[in-house]
């Protein structure tokens, strides 16, 4: 066992995509992301990011290398195994939302629990306080479709969340949103980040993740850099700033 | 290491999560399982009519008494025609078991017409019979219009005619001086039965007194030299029911004691009892029809279940990273179409046991539906949405996580 343990340790992974031409989409990542961090994993559209969020929510297998979540190695588990993890140990939040419109807001975060073995009273009771902790807890009976972007947002929050996950992976958190509300979600996750919660923010807008005390930059399956190795501590000090963002339609989101 | 083993759902949780793509989809749902529905409210109906015309029937025969026997002319050994000795429901009627007896002989010389114009040939089928005057209680029967015969018009040219007769000689009602052609000379039809359903040769009968046969239409025999009425050609024997098997056992010898063989017992119940079971072999047109609603109701949830599954990639995905498993993704989408199919063929089963309580009311039969038929009518339903539902819950199942949660 190390001293501090990871909430999630990369090893030298790789992903290669296709047979020929093969497709190297991640080429031998190493990092780790200690407890308690929040990190943000920064590159442009086709540098691996969404890969490589992927393959740390063990949504994918690596083709190489060795992935750890909350100490456990998931090469060791099978599919029921890997669900299993995920419904312990990661929260997902997506740029999407997806959360379900014929369900109440209460029921969307307890679904969180769901395939955690928690009883439905015990669910409810733990996305009501989920909620409360996300500013939504006036909201709890309503539909999401009833709801702006940005609430919609720290709906899906408060559902990665439920359930105390070893690990938050969210990915463009901000990007179906506005600059403002964008902004308060980063806040939102600074505040949980600082009640202990593990975050890592798969972005490409270096601007967002400069609001956040750690980067990686990734481009072509490499990190580039690491703020963490980083000598000059000063980026974390860069002011918050809502640039001219593009808002993207907050309410057009409209799955079934 | 712990070993990671995925949570089971609660069976309320898998309700909940098989009903989740139902809830969200109310009309699409109704309308895919209303193909199910249809076809098994054909079948419930289809069985529970047959079952309750069935009953009805048996109700009827034991209304109209389970008691009677009729003791016949057969064949003579020979192949030629018996007869019954005259004296037969004479002897018949001292049976200690008997209470009532009644016959008729039927006159082969005789027809009967609307009138005389009638081609001779043109008999309808009807026969002339000489009946005893208390026939009518033994065979469970009445009269609808006019009277039956007695003691004084069973000597004239008078007529009853069953209810077949009336109808085929075209006599709806029973007018002053309404005469009919029989045997050659005019006979006035005073009555017109009601059906006779344990004797239905009486419907197709004119029936006339024996002393106007004997004086007519020459239908006599002859006993030890002098000329009496008869011979009867059939006895109909009302006996005690709890007697019926040992009356049916001696009746042919106590009515021919020399020729029992030429005698034909039967017991006019026993042959209504195997119509009814025969007639309740249900409709096979209707079964057939509400089958291929069932499999085109089938059709229809599997291509519901198939579009459901890729309009909900993305559902399939956000529980695949909730931590679902293949196999509950699996279960939640077989569990929703059998959920679906169930609905459909409760609702028809419904219908159905609605549709043949109305019919059966109105026809004053008791209400049966056979328990194979709604319990055949849910079972079938929630076989077929088995069926319909396991592609599309393979399809759910093997979607790869990233591939369902790809936006397009």
């Amino acid at each position: 066992m190390r001293p501090t343990r990871a909430a999630l340790e990369l090893e030298a992974v790789t992903k290669v995509y296709g047979e020929r031409p093969p497709v190297l989409a991640l080429r031998g990542v190493t990092f780790s992301v200690r407890k308690g961090e929040l990190v943000a994993i920064v590159g442009p559209s086709g540098s691996g990011k969404t890969t490589l969020l992927h393959v740390m929510g063990t949504l994918e297998r690596p083709t190489g290398g060795t992935v750890r979540i909350d100490g456990v190695d998931i090469d060791r588990l099978d599919d029921r195994g890997l669900s299993a993890l995920r419904a312990r140990s990661i929260g997902f939040v997506f740029q999407q939302f997806f959360l379900a419109e014929h369900s109440t807001v209460l029921d969307n975060v307890a679904d969180g629990l769901l395939y955690a073995g928690v009883e439905v009273r015990e669910r409810r009771r733990r996305a009501l306080a989920a909620l409360e902790r996300v500013g939504l807890a006036d909201r709890a009976s309503a539909r999401p479709t009833q709801m702006s972007g940005g609430q919609r947002q720290r709906v899906a929050i408060a559902r990665a969340l439920v359930g105390r996950p070893a690990i938050v992976l969210a990915d463009e958190p901000t990007g179906n949103l506005d600059s403002v509300t964008g902004a308060s979600i980063i806040e939102l996750l600074h505040e949980l980040n600082a009640e202990g919660a593990t975050i890592v923010v798969i972005t490409h807008d270096a601007e967002l993740a400069a609001d956040l005390p750690r980067q990686v930059h990734v481009r072509d399956g490499r990190i580039v850099s690491d703020s963490a190795h980083d000598p000059d501590p000063d980026d974390r000090a860069t002011p918050r700033t809502t640039g001219a963002r593009v808002p993207v339609g907050a309410e057009q989101e409209d799955r079934s | 290491m712990t070993t990671l083993v995925p949570a089971r759902l609660r069976p309320g949780d898998r309700a909940r999560v098989a009903s989740v793509g139902l809830r969200a989809r109310r009309l699409r749902s109704a309308l895919s399982a209303l193909g199910i529905a249809i076809g098994t409210a054909a079948i419930v109906a289809v069985l529970g009519l047959s079952s309750s015309s069935q009953a009805g029937l048996l109700s009827e025969i034991d209304r109209l008494g389970t008691n009677l026997l009729t003791a016949e002319s057969g064949q003579s050994f020979s192949g030629d025609a018996a007869r019954l000795p005259p004296e037969a429901p004479a002897r018949i009627s001292r049976l200690t078991a008997v209470e009532q007896v009644a016959d008729t002989a039927t006159i082969a010389t005789a027809n009967v017409y609307r009138s005389p114009l009638i081609p001779p040939v043109s008999t309808n089928a009807l026969k002339v019979r000489a009946a005893d005057l208390n026939l009518l209680p033994v065979v469970a029967t009445g009269v609808a219009q006019g009277r039956w015969l007695n003691s004084a018009t069973a000597t004239k040219p008078v007529v009853v005619l069953g209810a077949v007769a009336a109808q085929r000689l075209g006599i709806d009602r029973v007018r002053p001086g309404q005469r009919v052609w029989l045997g050659g000379q005019w006979f006035y039809v005073a009555g017109i039965l009601r059906p006779a359903v344990l004797a239905p040769e009486i419907d197709t009968s004119a029936l006339i007194g024996y002393p106007a046969a004997q004086r007519y239409l020459n239908y006599a025999s002859i006993v030890h030299g002098t000329v009496t009425q008869g011979p009867p050609s059939t006895v109909y024997v009302r006996c005690r029911t709890d007697q019926v098997d040992a009356v049916h056992e001696v009746l042919a010898r106590t009515a021919d004691p020399e020729s029992p063989n030429e005698v034909d017992v039967s017991r006019p119940s026993d042959a209504l009892t195997a119509r009814a079971a025969a007639s309740g072999a249900f409709n096979s047109l209707f079964l057939g029809l509400g089958v291929v609603a069932l499999i085109v109701g089938a059709v229809g949830v599997a291509n519901i279940m198939i579009i459901s599954v890729l309009e909900r990639r993305s559902e399939i995905g956000l529980r695949r990273a909730l931590g679902a498993t293949r196999g509950q993704i699996r279960a939640q989408f077989l569990s929703e179409a059998i959920v679906l199919a169930f609905l459909g063929g409760a609702v028809g089963v419904a219908a159905g046991v609605l549709a043949t309580a109305v019919y059966a009311t109105t026809k004053h039969w008791a209400i049966v539906v056979p328990a194979e038929a709604w319990t055949g009518g849910i079972g079938s339903a929630i076989l077929i949405g088995a069926l319909a539902g396991l592609l599309p819950a393979l399809r759910a199942s093997r979607m790869a996580p990233t591939e369902a949660l790809r936006t397009v």
